[in-house]
């Protein structure tokens, strides 16, 4: 372990940036976004020195932590602001601030005709520190505030335009699924605490290993719910096609490349409770293979692009996080994907912007059709984080999702196949959802109305694209040559080397199955969509009409959820006036009652007082005679 | 003559002041007989003075007697300002702190 001074700076600075624009207000209308820009990207600047110099150390000393001040001392509880960086922070770190950098200066174009840029920008710096301090905490109450703050700022960016009752509905709704998950990992620490003392991750690493399977299944099984909730997994994954009401930018950055995948961290980041925990890891794996199945369900059926990309972005998370419950091999490659995604995914949906800035904030992809025409770099970059998701060879996504489908092939067994055969599937319906989406923007006839104009967007708009959908091609390669970033990541998820395990199937085999089932999906989508009506046709499959709702999850949760919530607080309210306020009124009705006949005494007559002073006198003159008698 | 009928003499002043005090309306009836009491309390002190053969007595009835000049003084000056205010010397009248 190293101490370093450097890390408070990767939070202060964005924080200092969204405070100040907040409190300065409309003087900062003019310079605002300029200046949140270059926050970011001194932040990112900080974490590419940061990285050279982690590069520098070797071994243990990689790591380098910074004691900010210490936060809680409570007998023996101590909690320290502690920041952590460390082999998996510090890749966090890079693909936080470097997209969300390409995000900034994207904005800066996107958001010009908004009179409320500046607070845009302060709430994308806040969001900024929040995720960093999410992924730089030493300890599980640290991540905690990282934890919420994200929160916070996602259901600030989701509600951006809350003029708009469907986004502020839309930002609530976000808010308050996350506070299930929320709920969980506060649940999490506190079993951790009760456990073991300490919520530091060292410590609870240290105490881990002693634990009782039933307390490290049950931190685990809250640690997931807490994921579940972050990284819009099933079953609370309703959030995330509405969280779409946000500025394109922020689905992006948060939606697509970051926030969402806070669940994944946590998950990685708490490999030695999932690995003591066979339990706990096979609630992940089946969380992530019904999440990376019901998401790309919902994809096919959804024709708002950014609600498309975003069940597409549910079914990624759905691979990581399926990766992450594969023990200690599966840990690299969610995180490989995660970082691939992060470049492929924002690149797509800053592309889906794109678009929308040129079609009048038009979303319907049935209104597009034949935009490569008229948007050639758009559409370019769109298609090489198209080819990059889909995993075509050399591109990001086949290095990432063919491990992780690799990897569920080989847990062995029934498990293996049944996951291998989950993780395939998604990447042929991924294929097919893909493919209709760049089918029904790009290629075709055009569709769109009179009135709009599409143009290409400007040089701020499409650089950003451009350099990420250079990741979406080059970051697969360079994170895997070498094994790169599995041996980096070595030290932080795989300290104990697992024997290999026999390989149930060779990569090759693997690949050219996984291309073949994206070839079924790509051939069936272009068959399928050679002409495209402008109104969703109704008389389709159940199974459409089932993809078009969110597979029935709104309706689910609607019906089990919230109309029994309803009721309970309804009979609350009752017997809250019933019962309580009658307690309390009955308390108040027997008083008045009696001082009503108290106040009969006094008549105002002073004749009347007279009397009962000398009836009083006469009283204690008795008594005291009969005393003294 | 025996001692005690003066202590039944200002017993039965006193009942007399007591009982005009309670039924009295008139501000003035009140005020006097408040004084009958005041005076059957200077007898008793007095008898009694003179029961036990010390002086004691005799200085309480003086002190009684300042005292009730003093409250001449504050309780008609109180008696004239109501009158001049309700045209009305009735204690009944004067009820306002039943509010």
């Amino acid at each position: 372990m190293t101490t370093s001074t450097n890390l408070v700076y990767l939070i202060a600075l964005p924080l200092f940036s969204a405070a100040l624009l907040l409190l300065l207000g409309r003087i900062a209308d003019k310079w605002g976004h300029i200046f949140a820009t270059l926050i970011s990207g001194s932040v990112f600047v900080i974490g590419v020195a940061e990285f050279f110099a982690m590069q520098g150390r070797d071994g243990e000393a990689r790591a380098a932590t910074q004691k900010v001040f210490e936060w809680i001392s409570v007998g023996t509880f101590q909690v320290d602001a502690s920041l952590l960086l460390d082999q998996l922070s510090i890749c966090f770190v890079l693909l936080i601030s470097g997209v969300g950098t390409l995000i900034h200066i994207y904005s800066i174009a996107y958001m010009s005709h908004d009179h409320d840029r500046r607070r845009f920008f302060a709430y994308l710096n806040l969001f900024i520190a929040a995720m960093l301090l999410l992924v730089l905490g030493d300890s599980y109450l640290n991540l905690y505030v990282g934890w919420e703050g994200v929160g916070l700022a996602s259901y600030l960016l989701i509600g951006f335009w809350n003029q708009k009752p469907a986004y502020a509905t839309a930002a609530k709704k976000a808010f308050v699924a996350n506070r299930v998950g929320d709920l969980g990992l506060s649940l999490a620490i506190m079993i951790a605490f009760t456990q073991f003392g300490t919520v530091t991750f060292a410590g609870v690493k240290e105490g881990a290993s002693g634990a009782s399977a039933g307390a490290l299944t049950a931190i685990g099984a809250m640690l997931l719910l807490a994921a579940a909730g972050k990284s819009a997994q099933f079953p609370l994954q309703s959030w995330l096609g509405d969280a779409m009401a946000g500025p394109t930018p922020v689905s992006a950055l948060i939606h697509a490349a970051t926030m969402v995948t806070a669940g994944v961290y946590l998950i990685t980041r708490s490999n030695f409770i999932f690995d003591a925990s066979p339990t706990a890891q096979l609630m992940v794996v089946i969380v992530g293979a019904i999440t990376l199945l019901f998401g790309a369900l919902i994809g096919t059926a959804k024709d708002d692009i950014k609600k498309a990309l975003a069940a597409s972005t549910m079914s990624q998370i759905g691979y990581m996080i399926l990766a992450t419950g594969l023990g200690p091999v599966g840990y690299a490659f969610a995180i490989m994907h995660l970082l691939t995604h992060g470049f492929f995914k924002a690149g797509m949906f800053l592309g889906a912007g794109s678009v929308m800035h040129g079609m009048n904030d038009e979303v319907n992809m049935r209104r597009y059709g034949a935009i490569r025409k008229v948007m050639p770099i758009t559409a370019a970059t769109f298609g090489l984080g198209y080819l990059a998701i889909l995993g075509v060879p050399p591109f990001a996504g086949f290095y990432s999702k063919d491990k992780i489908i690799e990897t569920a092939f080989n847990a062995g067994g029934i498990e293996g196949i049944l996951l291998g055969g989950a993780t395939l599937l998604g990447a042929a319906i991924t294929a097919f959802y893909m493919t209709r989406v760049m089918v029904l923007t790009f290629a075709g006839t055009k569709r769109w109305d009179e009135n709009a104009h599409p143009h290409e967007s400007p040089i701020l708009m499409w650089a950003p694209m451009a350099i990420l959908a250079i990741g979406s091609v080059t970051s697969g390669f360079l994170l895997n040559s070498g094994s790169a970033l599995v041996n980096w990541l070595q030290p932080v998820v795989n300290e104990h080397h697992e024997h290999h395990s026999e390989e149930f199937l060779p990569p090759l085999v693997v690949s050219t199955m996984a291309l073949v089932f994206v070839a079924i999906g790509v051939a069936f989508a272009v068959l399928k969509y050679r002409t495209v009506p402008l109104i969703a046709p109704l008389d389709v499959s159940i199974f459409t009409k089932a993809a078009r709702k969110d597979l029935y999850q709104d309706s689910f949760n609607e019906a089990v959820l919230m109309r029994p919530g309803q009721k309970l607080t309804a009979g609350l309210v009752i017997t809250d006036y019933k019962v309580i306020d009658g307690l309390v009124r009955s308390v108040g009705w027997v008083i008045q009652t009696i001082s009503s006949a108290l106040r009969s005494i006094q008549n105002g007559y002073v004749r009347s007082y007279a009397l009962i002073m000398v009836l009083g006198v006469l009283a204690l003159v008795t008594a005291i005679w009969m005393v003294t008698l | 003559m025996d001692i005690a009928n003066y202590i039944y003499l200002s017993v039965l002043l006193f009942t007399i002041g007591a009982i005009g005090v309670v039924i009295r309306r008139n501000a003035i009836v009140v005020f006097m007989c408040i004084e009958l009491m005041l005076n059957a309390a200077n007898l008793a002190f007095v008898t009694f003075s003179r029961i036990h053969g010390n002086l004691s007595g005799q200085v309480a009835s003086f002190f009684t007697m300042v005292v009730a000049a003093c409250e001449v003084v504050v309780g008609l000056a109180i008696i004239v300002t109501i009158y001049r205010s309700r045209r009305s010397a009735s204690v009944d009248d004067a009820s306002l702190l039943k509010r």
